[in-house]
Protein backbone atom coordinates (compact mmCIF):
# COMPACT_ATOMS: atom_id res chain seq x y z
CA UNK A 1 0.00 0.00 0.00
CA UNK A 2 2.08 2.85 -1.21
CA UNK A 3 2.21 5.72 -3.43
CA UNK A 4 4.92 7.35 -5.62
CA UNK A 5 5.06 11.30 -5.15
CA UNK A 6 4.02 11.97 -8.63
CA UNK A 7 0.70 9.40 -7.54
CA UNK A 8 0.21 11.37 -4.26
CA UNK A 9 0.13 14.84 -6.43
CA UNK A 10 -2.32 13.54 -8.89
CA UNK A 11 -4.77 12.51 -6.29
CA UNK A 12 -4.20 15.87 -4.50
CA UNK A 13 -5.12 17.62 -8.11
CA UNK A 14 -7.83 15.82 -9.61
CA UNK A 15 -9.28 13.93 -6.20
CA UNK A 16 -8.55 16.02 -3.04
CA UNK A 17 -8.58 19.53 -4.50
CA UNK A 18 -11.53 18.13 -7.09
CA UNK A 19 -13.65 17.37 -4.65
CA UNK A 20 -13.71 20.41 -2.23
CA UNK A 21 -14.18 22.41 -5.41
CA UNK A 22 -17.33 20.26 -5.56
CA UNK A 23 -18.65 20.83 -2.28
CA UNK A 24 -17.81 24.35 -2.26
CA UNK A 25 -19.93 24.89 -5.37
CA UNK A 26 -23.03 22.80 -4.31
CA UNK A 27 -22.90 25.31 -1.51
CA UNK A 28 -22.32 28.90 -3.21
CA UNK A 29 -25.05 27.72 -5.65
CA UNK A 30 -27.38 26.95 -3.35
CA UNK A 31 -26.24 30.61 -1.33
CA UNK A 32 -26.84 32.45 -4.52
CA UNK A 33 -30.11 30.98 -5.62
CA UNK A 34 -31.93 31.69 -2.31
CA UNK A 35 -30.60 35.30 -1.31
CA UNK A 36 -33.72 36.73 -2.12
CA UNK A 37 -35.21 39.15 0.49
CA UNK A 38 -38.71 37.56 -0.53
CA UNK A 39 -37.29 34.03 0.43
CA UNK A 40 -35.46 35.04 3.65
CA UNK A 41 -35.02 37.40 6.22
CA UNK A 42 -32.17 40.28 7.11
CA UNK A 43 -31.01 37.93 9.75
CA UNK A 44 -31.36 34.90 7.23
CA UNK A 45 -29.20 36.80 4.72
CA UNK A 46 -26.59 37.73 7.59
CA UNK A 47 -26.08 33.90 8.09
CA UNK A 48 -26.15 32.73 4.61
CA UNK A 49 -23.62 35.86 3.75
CA UNK A 50 -20.86 34.08 6.28
CA UNK A 51 -21.74 30.56 4.46
CA UNK A 52 -21.54 32.15 0.62
CA UNK A 53 -18.70 34.17 1.37
CA UNK A 54 -16.98 30.69 2.63
CA UNK A 55 -18.05 28.60 0.15
CA UNK A 56 -17.26 31.13 -2.90
CA UNK A 57 -13.55 31.46 -1.61
CA UNK A 58 -13.41 28.09 -1.22
CA UNK A 59 -14.27 27.40 -4.60
CA UNK A 60 -11.73 29.88 -6.15
CA UNK A 61 -9.16 28.95 -3.82
CA UNK A 62 -9.32 25.35 -4.43
CA UNK A 63 -9.75 26.27 -7.87
CA UNK A 64 -6.59 27.97 -8.48
CA UNK A 65 -4.96 25.21 -6.68
CA UNK A 66 -6.18 22.78 -8.86
CA UNK A 67 -4.73 24.51 -11.82
CA UNK A 68 -1.52 25.38 -10.64
CA UNK A 69 -0.54 22.00 -9.24
CA UNK A 70 -2.03 20.44 -12.76
CA UNK A 71 -0.29 22.81 -14.64
CA UNK A 72 3.12 23.30 -12.99
CA UNK A 73 3.72 19.31 -11.22
CA UNK A 74 1.22 16.89 -13.35
CA UNK A 75 0.76 18.33 -16.64
CA UNK A 76 4.94 17.77 -16.84
CA UNK A 77 5.26 14.45 -16.32
CA UNK A 78 2.06 14.07 -18.27
CA UNK A 79 4.13 15.53 -21.28
CA UNK A 80 7.50 14.44 -20.83
CA UNK A 81 9.45 13.82 -23.57
CA UNK A 82 10.41 10.51 -22.77
CA UNK A 83 8.54 6.86 -24.73
CA UNK A 84 6.88 5.65 -21.24
CA UNK A 85 4.97 9.11 -20.69
CA UNK A 86 1.28 9.30 -20.10
CA UNK A 87 1.46 11.38 -23.29
CA UNK A 88 3.91 9.55 -25.71
CA UNK A 89 2.32 6.10 -24.79
CA UNK A 90 -0.81 7.79 -25.89
CA UNK A 91 0.37 9.22 -29.20
CA UNK A 92 2.19 5.64 -30.19
CA UNK A 93 -1.16 4.11 -30.06
CA UNK A 94 -3.85 4.95 -33.00
CA UNK A 95 -6.61 4.11 -30.49
CA UNK A 96 -5.66 6.33 -27.99
CA UNK A 97 -4.75 9.04 -29.86
CA UNK A 98 -7.95 10.70 -28.96
CA UNK A 99 -7.32 10.58 -25.44
CA UNK A 100 -4.57 13.12 -26.09
CA UNK A 101 -5.27 15.02 -29.60
CA UNK A 102 -9.00 15.89 -27.69
CA UNK A 103 -9.35 15.15 -24.15
CA UNK A 104 -5.56 16.30 -23.02
CA UNK A 105 -5.89 19.24 -25.16
CA UNK A 106 -9.56 20.55 -24.23
CA UNK A 107 -8.70 19.55 -20.55
CA UNK A 108 -5.48 21.33 -20.02
CA UNK A 109 -7.24 24.68 -21.22
CA UNK A 110 -10.58 24.43 -20.01
CA UNK A 111 -9.91 23.75 -16.75
CA UNK A 112 -8.33 27.24 -16.38
CA UNK A 113 -11.55 29.27 -16.67
CA UNK A 114 -12.20 27.72 -13.44
CA UNK A 115 -10.34 29.89 -11.03
CA UNK A 116 -10.75 33.08 -13.12
CA UNK A 117 -14.88 32.86 -13.14
CA UNK A 118 -14.35 31.69 -9.57
CA UNK A 119 -12.81 34.66 -8.44
CA UNK A 120 -14.83 36.81 -10.04
CA UNK A 121 -17.50 35.54 -8.08
CA UNK A 122 -15.98 35.41 -4.46
CA UNK A 123 -15.07 39.00 -5.49
CA UNK A 124 -18.34 40.41 -6.07
CA UNK A 125 -19.89 38.29 -3.43
CA UNK A 126 -17.76 39.99 -0.97
CA UNK A 127 -17.77 43.28 -2.36
CA UNK A 128 -21.64 43.64 -2.01
CA UNK A 129 -22.45 41.75 0.98
CA UNK A 130 -26.12 41.63 1.49
CA UNK A 131 -27.24 44.45 -1.32
CA UNK A 132 -26.75 41.33 -3.41
CA UNK A 133 -29.63 39.93 -2.26
CA UNK A 134 -31.51 43.36 -3.56
CA UNK A 135 -29.30 43.06 -7.28
CA UNK A 136 -31.14 40.30 -8.65
CA UNK A 137 -29.52 40.64 -12.17
CA UNK A 138 -26.04 40.42 -10.53
CA UNK A 139 -27.06 37.55 -8.71
CA UNK A 140 -28.37 35.80 -11.75
CA UNK A 141 -25.19 37.04 -13.73
CA UNK A 142 -23.18 35.26 -10.44
CA UNK A 143 -24.64 31.78 -10.50
CA UNK A 144 -24.38 31.92 -14.24
CA UNK A 145 -20.42 32.38 -13.94
CA UNK A 146 -20.51 30.00 -11.30
CA UNK A 147 -22.21 27.50 -13.27
CA UNK A 148 -19.85 28.04 -16.29
CA UNK A 149 -16.61 27.72 -13.82
CA UNK A 150 -18.12 24.40 -12.41
CA UNK A 151 -18.89 23.36 -16.06
CA UNK A 152 -15.01 23.98 -17.28
CA UNK A 153 -14.25 22.05 -14.16
CA UNK A 154 -16.08 19.23 -15.08
CA UNK A 155 -15.07 19.09 -18.20
CA UNK A 156 -11.19 19.05 -17.28
CA UNK A 157 -11.82 16.57 -14.27
CA UNK A 158 -13.95 14.25 -16.21
CA UNK A 159 -11.04 14.04 -18.96
CA UNK A 160 -8.37 13.80 -16.51
CA UNK A 161 -9.96 10.92 -15.03
CA UNK A 162 -10.42 8.97 -17.96
CA UNK A 163 -7.15 9.69 -19.17
CA UNK A 164 -5.21 8.59 -15.65
CA UNK A 165 -7.00 5.11 -16.35
CA UNK A 166 -6.06 5.36 -19.96
CA UNK A 167 -2.44 6.14 -19.43
CA UNK A 168 -1.70 6.41 -15.56
CA UNK A 169 1.01 8.81 -14.11
CA UNK A 170 3.60 6.55 -11.84
CA UNK B 1 -28.23 45.20 9.51
CA UNK B 2 -31.24 47.20 8.56
CA UNK B 3 -28.78 50.48 7.60
CA UNK B 4 -26.55 47.10 5.97
CA UNK B 5 -29.39 46.38 3.37
CA UNK B 6 -30.12 49.44 2.51
CA UNK B 7 -27.15 51.23 1.69
CA UNK B 8 -26.08 50.42 -2.15
CA UNK B 9 -22.84 50.66 -3.44
CA UNK B 10 -22.92 51.32 -7.36
CA UNK B 11 -22.74 48.19 -9.65
CA UNK B 12 -19.35 49.01 -11.58
CA UNK B 13 -17.36 46.91 -9.92
CA UNK B 14 -18.93 44.31 -9.73
CA UNK B 15 -19.51 44.87 -13.13
CA UNK B 16 -16.25 45.37 -13.62
CA UNK B 17 -15.14 41.81 -11.86
CA UNK B 18 -17.81 39.66 -14.30
CA UNK B 19 -16.59 41.60 -17.79
CA UNK B 20 -12.80 41.03 -16.83
CA UNK B 21 -13.73 37.70 -15.79
CA UNK B 22 -14.82 37.15 -19.35
CA UNK B 23 -11.68 38.87 -20.77
CA UNK B 24 -10.17 36.10 -19.26
CA UNK B 25 -11.70 33.15 -20.24
CA UNK B 26 -11.76 34.63 -24.21
CA UNK B 27 -7.28 35.52 -23.46
CA UNK B 28 -7.27 31.77 -22.88
CA UNK B 29 -9.07 30.61 -25.71
CA UNK B 30 -7.68 33.18 -27.91
CA UNK B 31 -3.92 32.41 -27.12
CA UNK B 32 -4.78 28.97 -27.37
CA UNK B 33 -5.67 29.24 -31.15
CA UNK B 34 -3.26 31.34 -31.78
CA UNK B 35 -0.63 29.55 -30.46
CA UNK B 36 -1.58 26.77 -33.59
CA UNK B 37 -0.79 29.34 -36.10
CA UNK B 38 2.55 29.19 -35.89
CA UNK B 39 6.33 27.37 -34.13
CA UNK B 40 7.45 30.20 -33.47
CA UNK B 41 4.49 31.47 -30.99
CA UNK B 42 4.65 28.34 -29.19
CA UNK B 43 8.11 28.06 -28.57
CA UNK B 44 7.85 32.13 -27.57
CA UNK B 45 4.79 30.78 -25.29
CA UNK B 46 7.08 28.58 -23.32
CA UNK B 47 7.80 30.38 -20.62
CA UNK B 48 8.71 27.18 -18.28
CA UNK B 49 10.15 24.53 -20.31
CA UNK B 50 8.27 21.62 -18.53
CA UNK B 51 4.32 22.58 -19.03
CA UNK B 52 5.65 23.81 -22.24
CA UNK B 53 3.80 26.46 -23.89
CA UNK B 54 0.49 26.23 -21.77
CA UNK B 55 2.29 28.62 -19.13
CA UNK B 56 3.16 31.43 -21.70
CA UNK B 57 -0.82 30.96 -22.79
CA UNK B 58 -2.20 31.02 -19.67
CA UNK B 59 0.68 33.54 -18.18
CA UNK B 60 -0.88 35.91 -21.02
CA UNK B 61 -4.46 35.58 -20.49
CA UNK B 62 -4.02 35.89 -16.52
CA UNK B 63 -1.96 39.10 -17.14
CA UNK B 64 -4.52 40.51 -19.38
CA UNK B 65 -7.27 39.67 -17.59
CA UNK B 66 -5.81 41.22 -14.01
CA UNK B 67 -4.75 44.23 -16.73
CA UNK B 68 -8.43 44.77 -17.60
CA UNK B 69 -10.03 44.35 -14.07
CA UNK B 70 -7.62 46.95 -12.74
CA UNK B 71 -8.75 49.23 -15.89
CA UNK B 72 -12.45 48.64 -15.66
CA UNK B 73 -12.62 48.97 -11.59
CA UNK B 74 -10.90 52.12 -12.17
CA UNK B 75 -13.08 53.06 -14.82
CA UNK B 76 -16.29 52.38 -13.13
CA UNK B 77 -15.55 52.16 -9.33
CA UNK B 78 -18.10 54.71 -8.61
CA UNK B 79 -20.89 54.79 -11.75
CA UNK B 80 -24.14 52.45 -12.25
CA UNK B 81 -23.46 50.23 -14.67
CA UNK B 82 -26.53 48.61 -16.48
CA UNK B 83 -25.42 44.89 -15.26
CA UNK B 84 -27.76 43.20 -17.45
CA UNK B 85 -25.58 44.60 -20.28
CA UNK B 86 -21.85 43.81 -19.16
CA UNK B 87 -23.26 40.48 -18.39
CA UNK B 88 -24.20 39.86 -22.03
CA UNK B 89 -20.39 40.96 -22.82
CA UNK B 90 -18.83 38.80 -20.29
CA UNK B 91 -21.45 35.21 -22.12
CA UNK B 92 -20.52 36.30 -25.24
CA UNK B 93 -16.87 36.57 -23.96
CA UNK B 94 -17.29 33.27 -21.88
CA UNK B 95 -18.73 31.41 -25.11
CA UNK B 96 -16.33 32.40 -27.41
CA UNK B 97 -13.65 31.16 -24.98
CA UNK B 98 -15.12 27.89 -24.33
CA UNK B 99 -15.18 27.87 -28.26
CA UNK B 100 -11.62 28.74 -28.83
CA UNK B 101 -10.36 26.14 -26.71
CA UNK B 102 -12.25 23.09 -28.09
CA UNK B 103 -10.05 20.77 -29.81
CA UNK B 104 -12.17 21.03 -33.08
CA UNK B 105 -12.06 24.79 -33.41
CA UNK B 106 -8.65 25.47 -32.58
CA UNK B 107 -6.88 22.94 -34.39
CA UNK B 108 -8.55 24.68 -37.20
CA UNK B 109 -6.32 27.50 -37.05
CA UNK B 110 -3.03 24.55 -36.78
CA UNK B 111 0.15 25.10 -39.34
Amino acid sequence: MSLTSRELWTVLHGLVFGSLFLLAFAGGLAGLYSLRPEWVTAAGIRERMTRLLAGTWVMALVAWLTVLSGTFFVYPWYRANSPDSPRSVLLANPGTKLWHNFGMEWKEHVGWFAPVLATAVAFTVAYYGPQLARESKMRRALVWLFVFAFAAAGIAGLFGAFLNKVAPIR
Amino acid sequence: MAAQMQSSKPTGPGAAAVVAAGIGVFMIGLMTSLAETSAGLRSALTWYNPSGPLSGKIGVAVVVWLLAWVILHAAWKSKNVEFGRAFSWALTLVILGFLLTFPPVFLLFAR
